[in-house]
């Protein structure tokens, strides 16, 4: 994994596994108080408490063909590795959120990568999945919820110049709040 | 290209689009179309999976070959990645392993194009998230 949205594609389909309906990514930074917040919530079918406990552990997994379980360890580790800390809160039917907070100027801190285009790819991945993706600075807030393109969605799969301007709406609004790669 | 910041600039857009080509029809009926599954587990991402999506979605553009490039979780062939699943309008589905750009561009120009089989494919019993 190189850059933070690495970990935003894997967790995001770990949701989809967990059959969710309804993903958040919520990402806030503050330079200031220099972090980086990077929160998924969902509402899956949520993750037992015996299970949570063995989550971080890279040779743990519930997938039945596989024996290890790299996802949620490899994140843990980028986040402390980068002086910050890893929570995971769940409730069985209810869903479950991950959140990784990451020291925004610490060296050894993954770049965040083109997260524009990580949304875009998850959203025409899953068109049936309803996706808020909200990101926070210092300098202000964007949010793009899938449920206010619903009529374009279909669209951006499709047809590669609305792939390219939801791309570039994404990236204006980023700019405009100043967000740190 | 002028400035995209509000949804409206999105719509004018589209809208534009709507008057040049059927979009509708193409976005109604994803069956006629190429369809390509590129694997992003945790394995396929470390792999560079990525890097594949964005080139089938920049190539197949670039080449006018109608196609929905999307991305699924686990394959299951871990030992195989970065992998691809392309489903050619109304054929089987087939999954290409260790694809590269090198192998993606063999991919597109034999497989796609002319229906011809490269190597590095997978025997499908593997199950996506999508069927899980």
């Amino acid at each position: 994994m190189k850059e933070i949205v690495d970990h935003i594609i894997d967790i995001v389909n770990n949701s989809i596994s967990a059959g969710a309906q309804n993903i958040i990514i919520d990402i806030q930074e503050s330079a200031t108080n220099n972090y980086l917040k990077i929160s998924i919530i969902d509402d899956g079918k949520g993750i037992d408490e015996n299970t949570i406990n063995k989550i971080t552990d890279p040779f743990f997994t519930t997938k039945k063909d596989k024996k290890v379980g790299l996802g949620i360890s490899l994140l843990k580790y980028q986040a402390e590795l980068a002086g910050g800390s890893f929570h995971i809160k769940s409730e069985l039917n209810k869903g479950t959120e991950i959140k990784a907070t990451f020291q925004l100027s610490h060296i050894d801190r993954q770049p965040m990568g083109d997260i524009a285009g990580t949304i875009i790819l998850l959203i025409t991945s899953h068109s049936n999945i309803h996706f808020i993706y909200k990101h926070q600075t210092d300098d202000g807030v964007f949010t793009l919820d899938t449920i206010e393109i619903k009529d374009i969605i279909n669209d951006i799969s499709t047809n590669n110049i609305m792939r390219s301007s939801l791309k570039k709406y994404i990236e204006e609004n980023l700019k405009k709040i100043k967000m740190t790669y | 290209m002028a400035k995209i910041t509000s949804l409206d600039d999105l719509r004018k857009i589209k809208k534009n689009q709507e008057d040049q080509i059927n979009l509708r029809e193409k976005a109604e009926h994803p069956e006629s179309l190429v369809q390509v599954k590129v694997g992003m587990a945790t394995s396929g991402i470390a792999a560079g999976a990525k890097e594949i999506f964005t080139f089938f979605v920049d190539e197949l553009e670039k080449r006018n070959i109608p196609a929905v490039v999307t991305q699924t979780g686990d394959m299951g062939y871990s030992y195989a990645e970065p992998t691809v699943e392309v489903k050619l309008p109304g054929q089987e589905p087939i999954v290409f392993g260790w694809v590269t750009k090198e192998r993606a561009d063999e991919i597109i120009e034999k497989y796609i194009r002319n229906g011809e089989l490269i190597e590095g494919i997978i025997p499908q019993n593997y199950k996506t998230i999508d069927d899980k």
